[in-house]
């Protein structure tokens, strides 16, 4: 049952995209969500719609893998739209009852379930064209600097990717103790709340204990190798800048300064 | 010259109450002597709680000897500065394959320790590639540790500890969570590693199949060596394994039987070609 | 009264690209009172196979019925046959977690609504039965050595007074000692209550010495199934698909080529010793005190 869960939802294939170095990634989602924020106007949305999708075309992921994202976040998407429409004062277009519902909230409404999806697009492109150790090791080397001032960047970027090692081993050991609970007629799924709750002892108790006990494990098999922190490492991937990296910081400005240019110059309709 | 050696080895473990006052101590090393010459392929045998793991824990420097001193590559282990050349020396493969492998990729997984010594990248892959091919597990270096067999995981294990070059490698209980497949898998990898590279191993076990083309054999009792000699002169002496809460191979035992039936069969029989053998002998 | 199975098939992820079939028209009858070993290499459905026995694992297709009855009817009580078919996994000292050895091992009456009384009648009733000294009744579970761990947890199954007893890989990870003493004592178990046991193995030595049927597990099909000396008598084929007889059935046939009179259904240490002192003592009587250590002559 829980096997069906998998994490991170990487998507094979071979395009520039998935070749682009994970800093490049995580900065242009970054900049991409910055700029949702500073569209105005419909020659703006329609700036970041044209790149939205011409990324995606050259990520090579089928559409409707990005579209499995954006089903998750449906009712919020909803709920924000409703609020929108019905709670943005101004001239009222129809009134029934206690409700209004006004040009802007219309506008207000459909802006915003534009933006809520085109940022989980976004972010889609970037969850599916890298793997979650291409991540966390960019991730690390974009915050070396934090490094200085004292946040333990390597640290976190270790834990980050055991975590991600982890977790499958741990989800298929719940599946294990939660078989053999039930083989003792431990019930996980009858009763009220409260009931449920204490059902669940049975199996958190056996997986804490045993998730202590890997982790006991690991250190020591870490330190058997020689691990001790992120001094004096070196590493079998270092992640250093090609020219198509470059092409796409020089990408991004250029579409970042295209909304701007359009937010300054084509504020229409507001 | 050996690469390692002990002199009246001691470890106690020492439980202490809430205020810190000694509640019990527990000796699993118990004035242990150990000498290991280079290139040889050492088995330890003993009961679960016979002392064996927390010896391989010391040739590691994972734990450090409460008295007496040991020696790994002339090296003492209780020194601090010489931690790091320890580990280096000596590589440690332990039970669980599980919770031991850090990196959700096999390559990357075996570059691990070479990371962490501070080996240049272009030499990173190089070892990488040496060690997978050592192992045998070249075709899976891209897969993900998860989807493997116990057997090819521990056979990983092994690549993350011989990309670091050791000259001898430390296997505690490696086949215990195995089936026969992935058992048979490593200690022929171990074997393997010993002739052709001329690895030093110390297979830790308590499975006696293992131990039989073993250069010699250790057996422990209670934080003591007991036994020391050759596969056959250890397993010439049936009832004293027993004792000591070991088995025999299936062949020794038959023989035994035998010969305590009043059939000469020699003694130290191992293998069933020796047993058949010493049976067409006496036809 | 049995377990019986009718062209049970069992798949994994059906509608993907990785499909496995992990079980492939299974048909036995698992009678009362049996002693039986399954035996097969890791992914050869053995594990899958008996967790369908007590319902967790439900068959794609087929019908599994237990004392008659069709355990895939609608109303059909599976925590109830859960408690009938006790199943102990492997390494069950893992789902160990009250903060006494007695409470855990009342964990399974408990949940079969018996009163207090009788759920802590029955737990110390399996803590005996498994040979766990008296004053560690109260203490915590994971204070014990592993092999106590184990008794503690297959206690925690026998509490439930199972009438058939399903245990997987039951010695994984102990010691020779360890194993022999596990073995023993659900040998004890089967002798004195009279239970059907099932015990899956992978190893040919342990499952030969106590069982009186063994059933060889392949690809998620029955290969084999008979008493341990019709199965080896398969060994050539048992070889093919990576599993082995017992050594001493090598040596049984390895003799009887070179002329040896022996007999090569033996399968235990113990058979082999007899047919071998029936066959070495056998021969001519001239040479015979030639074999013999003067003791016994």
């Amino acid at each position: 049952m829980l096997r069906e869960i998998t994490l991170g939802q990487y998507y094979q294939a071979e395009s520039v995209i998935h070749k682009l170095d994970p800093r490049v990634k995580l900065s242009g989602t970054l900049i991409y969500i910055v700029s949702l924020f500073c569209v105005k106007g419909i020659a703006g949305l329609a700036v970041a719609t044209a790149f939205l999708f011409l990324v995606i075309k050259i990520s090579k992921v089928p559409f409707r893998f990005m579209v499995k994202g954006l089903k998750a976040i449906l009712i919020l998407m909803l709920i924000t739209g409703v609020f929108n429409l019905f709670l943005t004062p101004g001239e009222p277009l129809v009134r029934f009852w206690i409700f209004k519902i006004t040009a802007e909230g219309i506008k207000n409404a459909l802006i915003m379930i534009i933006r809520l999806s085109y940022l989980i697009l976004g972010t889609s492109i970037m969850t599916l064209t890298t793997t979650p150790n291409q991540l966390t090791d960019g991730m690390e080397k974009a915050l070396t600097p934090l490094g200085k001032i004292g946040v333990p960047v390597h640290a976190v970027a270790m834990m980050m990717s055991i975590a991600l090692r982890f977790i499958p081993i741990l989800i298929e050991e719940t599946d294990k103790i939660m078989k053999a609970q039930m083989a003792r007629g431990a019930d996980f799924e009858s009763g009220n709340l409260l009931k449920r709750v204490k059902n669940m002892i049975p199996l958190l108790v056996p997986l804490f204990i045993s998730a202590f006990r890997r982790a006991d494990d690991l250190a020591m098999a870490m330190e058997a190798r020689c691990y001790h922190g992120g001094s004096g490492r070196t590493k079998m991937k270092p992640l250093h800048y090609e020219k198509r990296d470059g092409f796409s910081y020089l990408f991004l400005l250029l579409y970042f300064s295209l909304v701007i240019l359009c937010r300054i110059w084509l504020p229409w309709p507001q | 010259m050996s690469i390692i050696k002990a002199r009246q080895l001691v470890h106690e473990y020492i439980r202490r109450d809430e205020e810190g006052n000694v509640e019990s101590i527990d000796t699993a090393l118990d004035h242990i002597d150990l000498d290991v010459s280079e290139g040889q392929f050492i088995a330890v045998l003993g009961h679960n709680g016979s002392g064996k793991s927390t010896l391989a824990k010391h040739i590691n420097a994972l734990l450090t000897p409460t008295e007496g001193t040991l020696w790994v590559d002339g090296k003492d282990v209780s020194e601090e500065e010489n931690i790091f050349p320890v580990r280096q020396t000596a590589g440690m493969v332990f039970q669980n394959p599980d919770n031991q492998i850090i990196a959700s990729v096999v390559e990357e997984d075996v570059a691990f320790g070479p990371e962490n010594i501070g080996v240049p990248t272009d030499e990173i892959w190089a070892r990488v590639a040496e060690s997978l091919s050592a192992v045998g597990m070249v075709k899976y270096r891209q897969h993900s540790p998860n989807k493997l067999s116990g057997g090819q995981k521990q056979r990983i294990a092994i690549a993350g500890v011989l990309a670091m070059q050791p000259k001898c490698i430390v296997l505690d209980e490696p086949t215990a969570m195995l089936d026969p497949n992935g058992r048979r898998e490593v200690i022929r990898t171990a074997h393997e590693l010993n002739k052709k590279k001329g690895v030093t191993i110390i297979l830790i076990t308590h499975y006696m199949e293992e131990v039989v083309n073993a250069d010699k054999v250790y057996v422990m009792d209670k934080g003591k060596i007991v036994l020391k000699g050759t596969p056959r002169e250890i397993f010439s002496q049936v009832d004293k394994l027993k004792q000591y809460r070991l088995d025999v191979p299936q062949m020794t035992i038959l023989a035994h039987l035998l010969r305590q039936s009043g059939i000469r069969i020699p003694l130290g029989i191992l293998t069933r070609q020796e047993l058949l053998e010493a049976i067409l002998n006496i036809c | 009264m049995s377990i019986i199975l009718d062209k049970v098939n069992y798949v994994y992820s059906a509608d993907t690209s990785d499909r496995i079939q992990a079980l492939k028209d299974i048909n036995l009858e698992l009678k009362d009172g049996q002693f039986i070993g399954v035996i097969g290499h890791t992914g050869s459905g053995k594990s899958t196979l008996v967790q369908h026995l007590n319902g967790l694992m439900k068959a794609t297709s087929g019908a599994i019925y237990f004392n008659g009855r069709d355990i895939y009817e609608e109303d059909y009580n599976l925590r109830e046959l859960r408690s009938k078919v006790g199943l102990v996994f492997q390494y069950p000292e893992h789902q160990l977690f009250e903060t006494t050895i007695f409470d855990d091992v009342s964990f399974g009456p408990k949940n079969q609504n018996l009163s207090k009384e009788e759920a802590g009648l029955r737990a110390f009733e399996a803590l005996r039965s498994v040979g766990l000294p008296e004053e560690l009744y109260y203490q915590s579970p994971f204070d014990l050595s592993g092999g106590q761990k184990r008794r503690v947890a297959i206690a925690g199954v026998l509490a439930m007074r199972p009438e058939v007893l399903i245990l997987d890989e039951p010695t994984a990870g102990l010691d020779p000692a360890g194993r022999d003493e596990i073995l023993d004592l659900v040998a004890r178990m089967h002798k004195e209550r009279g239970i059907t046991v099932i015990l899956v193995s992978h190893s040919m030595e342990d499952v030969a010495k106590y069982v009186e049927r063994i059933i060889v597990m392949n690809q998620g099909s029955v290969m084999l199934d008979g008493t341990p000396r019709d199965v080896f008598a398969h060994y050539r084929e048992l070889e093919v698909v990576g599993l082995a007889a017992p050594q001493v059935t090598y040596l049984m046939h390895e003799l009887r080529e070179h002329g040896i009179m022996v007999d090569t259904g033996a399968t235990t240490i113990e058979e082999a010793r007899a047919t071998l002192l029936e066959a070495l003592m056998g021969l001519d009587a001239g040479r015979r005190d030639i074999y013999l250590e003067g003791n016994h002559a």
